[in-house]
């Protein structure tokens, strides 16, 4: 696999650290990590690097995760790389609001690196 | 006739969902299977003078809250585990990983009635380290609490409602 460059939007610095491990876990190497604390941040980050995938969570202040992938769209930042929403939310409706807003992928914590696994690798394969 | 979260009160009391919410979160994201109630050892902290309780806010179809409290050894055996790192002091990133397991077992316990699953939000946690007090809340709905333990560290998690429609 080429590197992968990968950025983690979650105002949880633990959880950062738990999905950056969760996605080695998965196979996922070489991997490059950019974090996030907060969407508005996220967004920073986005106008001066280049990413092959962004996770991030929902429940956040400030600026929500929907918002976070609304923005992302309307200001055209990394417009091909596949959002996965990382959050506690599970409902049909918070997945449709989460893939109407642009996201390509769903995962409810808790979760386990099969599971990040299972939702990333195919979204990496189409990069 | 349509049925109202309150009409389904036994479902979303039912002490169950808290022990399976427990359980699914703790064997999920630290590998531990915990044991509830009368399987736990007495209280016998290290650091009795500070507790560690982070508190999650329900709102919507379901006013309340979920609340999780332990000692800050348990506080920092707990991040370890999260973090993959040990801890000697009760620092933000304790703090913050007790804030995690408080809004993941308030997701988990939300997602087990539907209902709760699609009209109950939940707030950012807030995590407070005390040395001694007592939640109040006047007349719940109802309130659901239970000890549990992994290993020699113990916590305790409580839910409350005080609203329901």
């Amino acid at each position: 696999m080429s590197e992968v460059r990968a950025l983690i939007v979650d105002d949880s610095s633990v959880m950062r650290k738990i999905v950056e491990r969760s996605l080695r876990q998965a196979g996922i190497e070489p991997l490059v990590v950019f974090e996030a604390g907060s969407g508005i941040e996220g967004l920073e980050i986005l106008k001066s690097k280049t990413v092959d995938l962004i996770l991030s969570d929902i429940n956040m202040p400030s600026m929500d995760g929907l918002e976070f992938v609304r923005q992302l769209r309307f200001q055209k930042l990394a417009p091909e790389v596949p959002v996965v929403m990382i959050t506690t939310e599970s409902s049909e409706e918070h997945v449709k609001q989460a893939i109407q807003a642009g996201a390509k992928g769903y995962i409810r914590k808790p979760f386990t690196a099969d599971q990040v696994k299972q939702r990333v690798l195919p979204l990496l394969s189409t990069v | 006739m349509t049925q109202t979260l309150r009409d389904s009160m036994h479902l979303v009391s039912d002490p169950g969902h808290l022990d399976e919410s427990v359980r699914e979160v703790f064997e999920t994201m630290l590998g531990v299977q915990c044991r509830a109630g009368a399987n736990v050892d007495p209280i016998g902290t290290h650091e009795p003078e500070v507790s560690v309780t982070a508190v999650v806010g329900f709102g919507g179809i379901l006013s309340g809250a979920c609340v999780f409290r332990c000692d800050a050894l348990a506080a920092r055996q707990i991040a370890a585990r999260m973090a993959g790192m040990e801890f000697d002091t009760v620092d933000d990133m304790v703090k913050d990983a007790i804030g995690e397991i408080c809004n993941m077992l308030a997701g988990t316990w939300k997602s087990k009635v539907p209902d709760l699953a699609a009209n109950c939000g939940l707030s950012v946690p807030a995590v407070i380290t005390v040395s001694d007090y007592d939640l109040h809340v006047q007349a719940p709905e109802f309130k659901i609490r239970e000890a549990f333990q992994f290993e020699n560290t113990r916590f305790e998690m409580t839910i409350v409602c005080d609203g329901l429609q």
